[in-house]
Parts: C-alpha cells; structure tokens; sequence
C-alpha cells in the first residue's frame, strides 16, 4: 500500500539485507543472519526484507514460520535441544525427554521461569553411534544421561 | 617432532575430545614435550572415542577412550612413544572393526588432517580431479557410469545417468548441487565425510562440475551440522587458496565456484525438490515431477543433485577406473556402502563394507550385539522412512535389491538396533507422528494421513474396534503409499506396516496372524 510509512529496520537487520541481498535466494542466509545476530527474527523486520527482496510480507512471513529453526520471539539463554528420533530412543532417549522436561518445569518450546533455557525437540543430530544426543549452542553432546544431563544444566544455569 | 591426533569429528566432541586435546597440550607443555597435534576426523570407531593417536616409526598406535584425568599417566607410560598403556589399543589399523573394512570413499577419514590440500595431496587426492580434466565429459560421465555408482542418498538411481541427462540439455547455466541435509536417524556417514575428509567431497563435485559443464556448485547442508560448516568453510578456502576452486580449476581455464548454504531444521528439504526450493529462499514444498530437476533444477535450470557420499565417491572412480569400483559388491548394487550402525549396539560406528555383507555380521561381528545386553529384537535400516526388521530377517544381505524384495530399503545405510524392550506399536505411532510433524503439506495422503494415522494407531492400542482399525490403517497406508508426491508420506507405511505384520502382539493383536493378511 503506497501510503504505508517506510518499514523501519533496526541495525542487525539492515547488515543482514546487505550482507546477502544481491544474492541468489537470498532470503534464507538472512534470515540466519538476522537469528544469528538477534536470537530470534522479529515479525517487525518482515516488511524490510521482503521490499529488499521485492517479495511480499507473507511469502517472507511463510518462510520464517515453515522452518523449525526460525524463532519469531527471543529464546532463553540457551536453547537445549534433545534429539527424539529412533537412534535416541533406542537407548533411553523418552526417559531423558521426561527427565529434562520434569526437572526444568517446561514442555518442548517452553522456557524455564528463570529464562536460563529454552527446550527444543530435534530430530537427529548426526551422532547416532553415540546415542542419546543433544545440542547447545553448537556443542553435540553424546550418551546423555539424566544425571550428566542435571550437570549441564546447572552450568549453563551458571552461565557457563 | 611427535604426531599426536585428536579428532575435532563431533561425535568426538560430544564425549570430550576437546576438553582431551587441551589436556594433551597441556601436560606435554608442562614436561617440555614438543609434539604437533593434528586435528583429524573419527575413524569411526565411536565406542572408543575419545580416540587418540600418536605416530611411531612403526605406524600409528591408538589409545581410547580417554578422559582428562588418565592423560599426566598415558605421558608417564611413554604413550608419546607407543607404549603399553591400560587404554591402548594397540597400531590402529589392526583393529579388526577397521582391519575387515573396504574403505574407497573413506580412505581417508580419520587418517589426514581435513583441512589442509597438502595431505590430502599426499593421500592420493586431487588424481581423480587431474584424470577428469584430460577427458571430455561424455567420458567422465561412461566412468562414472561403469563404476555401477548409484545415489547413496537412499533412491539409487544411476549417478551417471543423472549427468548424462544434465549434459544432454542445451542450457548454459547448469547447476551442481550436493544434498548434505541428512536427516536420517542413524545416519552420520555425510557427516563425518563432510568433517573428515571435506575434500574429498569437494573433489567429488569439482569432477561433476567439469563432467557437464556446470561452474556453480552448491553444498545444501543441514543447520544441525555446525562443526561439519565449520571444516567445509576451511576446507573451501584453502581450494580456492590453492586454485582447485575458482576461474581456472588447476590451471586448466574452467570455472567451477562452490558455495555452502544452510537449511533451517526442516526434515523435507532433504528430498531434492524442496530442497532446490530451500536454496531458492522459498518453503521447502515439494514439486511436482516431471520436469526432472536434471532438465530443470535450481532456478530453473539443468541441475545435478546428488548425496554426499555419491559425490565422495566419484573421485576415487576416476582415479582408479570405473571397473576397480565395480568390482566390488554383489547384483546390481556395485561398489562399497558405508553403513552406520546406531541405536542400542555396544560398538556403533562406522564399517565401509562392499555390498553383500549381512545384517547379522553388521549387528554382532561389528555391532557386538546390544548395548544393553538383552537380546536384538528389531533393527530400522534406512531411517524413519525404513522397515523395521525382526530378527527372521538378519541374514539379508546389504543389496539394494535384497531389501526392496523384502518391502523393506536399504536407504542411506543407516541400521538403528532396538533390544526387547521396544514397544513396536510405539515405534508405529512415531513414523506417523515424525510424517506429520515433518510434512511440507502439498499433498493430502502426507499433510492429513499422518495425522489421521496417529488417531488410529492409538485407537488400536487401546484396544478400540482393533480389526476393524487395523484394516483402517492399512487402507491409509496403501493411500499414502500410491497417492503421495514424494517419499515421506510415500514411505511412512515401510515401518508402520512392517512394525504391524512382523510385532503385531505389540498391537495388542495375536502373533503371527498378520504377516499373511498382506501388506
């Protein structure tokens, strides 16, 4: 709509549309730019990319919310993701889900009341031979167990 | 100076070959010891990670698992010079879990440092590059097609029939796209691939690139992968460093540019389609074929999409002839499969085999049987889309062929093992769940079937109207098999009906009744 005011872009945003605009499907790498730099893609920067892209709101609005990475509102300080596929659950990994689940006080996608830990499910992280696996952050962890997993949070609790 | 290796492989990682590494370091400071560690991939041998190994005159020699705190006494037993140690392992490759492998497309993993050309050179890489680019691409293509090499990533179609569609178009803009989004459960062979021997890979689709006159490549890789984006980042830089990337690839005045992008945590876009859809910056919703994507691909154009571990076999194809590749294997599955063992096995890891080996050697010649001790009961071969198979049907030998007649797939080679404390109906119920958690929702017998299949699962194992809903549930899987667009909803009923004929007492139904009444 011609009347609308122009979109405002924060910086993070801006540098992202910059960064990979010229390039082909360029919508993908920023989007990860903008996750990356901000924690989450705020509905607010959806107007700015889809003019820089000349793409509508809701083909950029569908992107973000078609992909399970994509976050429309900020995490905890660390997002927690248990992997729930087979390898996992071959070896324990329900009972680790229950045992995360009860001791933080969440469901999937909640965060603790503290805002220390987001919880995601995931499915597979590559680590199979080495099941049950989760991932913080970009560390894998291998053959988790409710007590190592006790210890993990209370560091990253700790902020480590 | 002393070679120590310590993986940076993430499987590695995830049991504490970082915090190992730096323990190392420190403690050969600390005693004035000069040693070179090398940051290498995994041999594959995960039970044992963190697995290090120390270079003597008389081979490498292996020590694992360690931890930080056997490290100040594995320098006080002299493991700098290979001596015994409770942890020792003896000279790596005399462990027989390596010493009975076939290793083509993993020759190198695990051995060289990944990021570094050099000893990739050193290891026989870069030949198939230099064969490749002293012959025209019709003749690339014929090698590739007598090797037997067929897609890896789970529909083994011919690789070389798939360029020789791509070159036979009369576009000029081709694309080289290499689908690294492996989602599979109990897969891991692209990864430590792509974390352990990048170039390889690289290599792979350089060659591709050349075959069919593409300059554009494109390494689709899954957002869960950090570490593997991280090597390939290097590893790529170095290529271009060292002119095997770019405007004249050694020297020889064609261009082929490679680039990495990152999915974002959507199981689909590992089906080719969605995912050419992904790198365009769009949904990963499935297309509808024809056209093929080798007539028109990414934008638009002639595309050549294949796995990681087709594209890493390509180079040792050319190198050593496409005939020395097929002389591996058995019927019209030709060459080598690097299998992944996973799930509840005490010895999971890596076994790059010729096909022909059984499920049975796989599972307790490798695997060693369960990790928990009880007894196998079912093992899912070829990810959340694959059959489970009862234990009847160890003795299948890997061949793409034997699994299809068994309505079963070998897929990506993936083998995830369950005790007998698996719950069949459970493992059902999760195949539809993951169907509908996962469905890009083009098609109806994928977007609703999954979730109508979940109601009904449930409806059974409560015990509600059980025949008449089995019979439901087996008419949407046959609806799902035929009507959907691609392989998730197509595929979803390999295991929820292999779970219901060969486990139908987890149905609360009475054994051996089903496996007659059909697929």
């Amino acid at each position: 709509m011609p009347t609308d005011s122009p979109p405002v872009i924060s910086d993070a945003v801006a540098r992202a549309i910059e960064a990979h605009r010229e390039r082909p499907g360029a919508l993908l790498p920023i989007l990860h730019q903008i996750q990356d730099s901000l924690g989450y893609v705020p509905p607010s920067s959806v107007p700015g990319i889809a003019e820089a892209l000349n793409l509508s709101r809701a083909e950029v609005h569908g992107v973000i919310s078609f992909y399970h990475d994509f976050r429309e509102t900020p995490a905890g300080r660390h997002v927690v993701k248990i992997c729930r596929a087979e390898s996992c659950q071959a070896v324990g990994a329900e009972q680790l889900v229950e045992h995360a689940c009860r001791t933080l006080g969440v469901e999937f996608h909640g965060t603790t009341v503290d805002g220390a830990i987001t919880l995601e499910p995931v499915y597979c992280l590559g680590n199979c031979a080495l099941s049950p696996a989760l991932q913080v952050g970009d560390a894998v962890y291998g053959r988790m167990t409710p007590k190592g997993f006790d210890r993990l949070a209370a560091d990253l609790r700790k902020g480590r | 100076m002393i070679r120590v290796f310590v993986p940076r492989d993430s499987g590695a990682l995830s049991v504490g070959a970082e915090t190992v590494a730096r323990a190392i370091a420190a403690e050969a400071a600390v005693r004035n010891q000069a040693i070179t560690m090398v940051r290498n991939g995994s041999r594959g041998l995960y039970w044992l990670e963190p697995l290090v190994e120390v270079e003597t005159p008389a081979g490498r020699v292996a020590y694992g698992p360690l931890t930080v705190d056997a490290v100040p006494a594995l320098f006080e037993a002299g493991f700098l010079t290979g001596n015994k140690h409770a942890l020792g392992l003896g000279p790596t490759e005399e462990i027989p879990y390596l010493k009975k492998q076939e290793r083509l497309t993993f020759a190198r993993v695990g051995i060289t440092d990944p990021v570094s050309v050099a000893d990739y050179e050193a290891h026989a890489g870069y030949r198939g590059l230099r064969q490749a680019l002293t012959m025209p691409g019709a003749a690339i293509i014929d090698t590739v097609i007598t090797s037997g090499l067929r897609g890896r990533g789970g529909a083994a179609f011919p690789t070389g029939i798939k360029w020789k569609t791509v070159l036979g178009t009369t576009e000029q803009q081709r694309y080289v796209v290499c689908n690294a989004d492996e989602g599979d459960s109990g897969t891991f062979s692209d990864r430590m691939i792509m974390e352990g021997d990048p170039f390889v890979l690289i290599e792979g689709m350089t060659i591709a690139g050349i075959a069919v006159g593409a300059t554009q490549g494109y390494i689709y890789l899954r957002s869960e992968y950090p570490h593997a984006r991280q090597v390939l980042e290097e590893a790529l830089a170095a290529a271009y460093r060292g002119g095997y990337l770019g405007g004249s690839v050694l020297g020889s005045g064609k261009r082929f540019d490679l680039e990495v992008r990152v999915g974002a945590g959507a199981y689909i876009c590992g089906e080719e389609t969605a995912m050419l859809e992904s790198l365009e910056g769009k949904r990963g919703m499935v297309r509808f074929k024809p056209p093929l994507p080798a007539i028109a691909g990414l934008f638009g154009k002639p595309t050549i999409i294949n796995n990681v571990i087709s594209l890493a076999s390509v180079p040792i194809i050319l190198d050593r002839g496409g005939e020395f590749y097929r002389d591996y294997g058995m019927g019209r599955s030709r060459g080598t499969l690097p299998i992944q063992l996973a799930g509840n096995l005490k010895r999971g890891g890596l076994v790059e085999r010729a096909f022909g080996v059984t499920l049975r050697e796989l599972l307790y010649d490798y695997g060693g049987g369960s990790r928990s001790g009880r007894p196998l009961r079912a093992v899912q071969v070829g990810g959340p889309l694959g059959a489970y198979l009862p234990e009847s049907q160890f003795d299948t030998p890997i061949d793409y062929e034997a699994f299809a007649g068994l309505f079963a797939m070998l897929g990506h080679g993936g083998i995830v093992a369950f005790d007998d404390t698996v719950d069949m109906a459970r493992q059902a119920r999760f195949a539809m769940e993951f169907c509908a958690i996962e469905s890009c929702g083009k098609c109806t017998p994928c977007r609703l079937g999954s979730t109508r299949g979940v109601e009904v699962i449930d409806r059974i194992v409560a015990g509600r109207d059980r025949n008449g809903n089995v019979q439901l549930v087996r008419d949407l899987c046959d609806t799902m098999l035929n009507g959907s667009l691609c392989a998730l909803g197509g595929l979803t009923p390999y295991p929820v009906l292999s779970a219901l004929n060969h486990f139908p007492e987890d149905f609360g139904l009475p054994a051996g009744a089903l496996a007659a009444a059909g697929r």
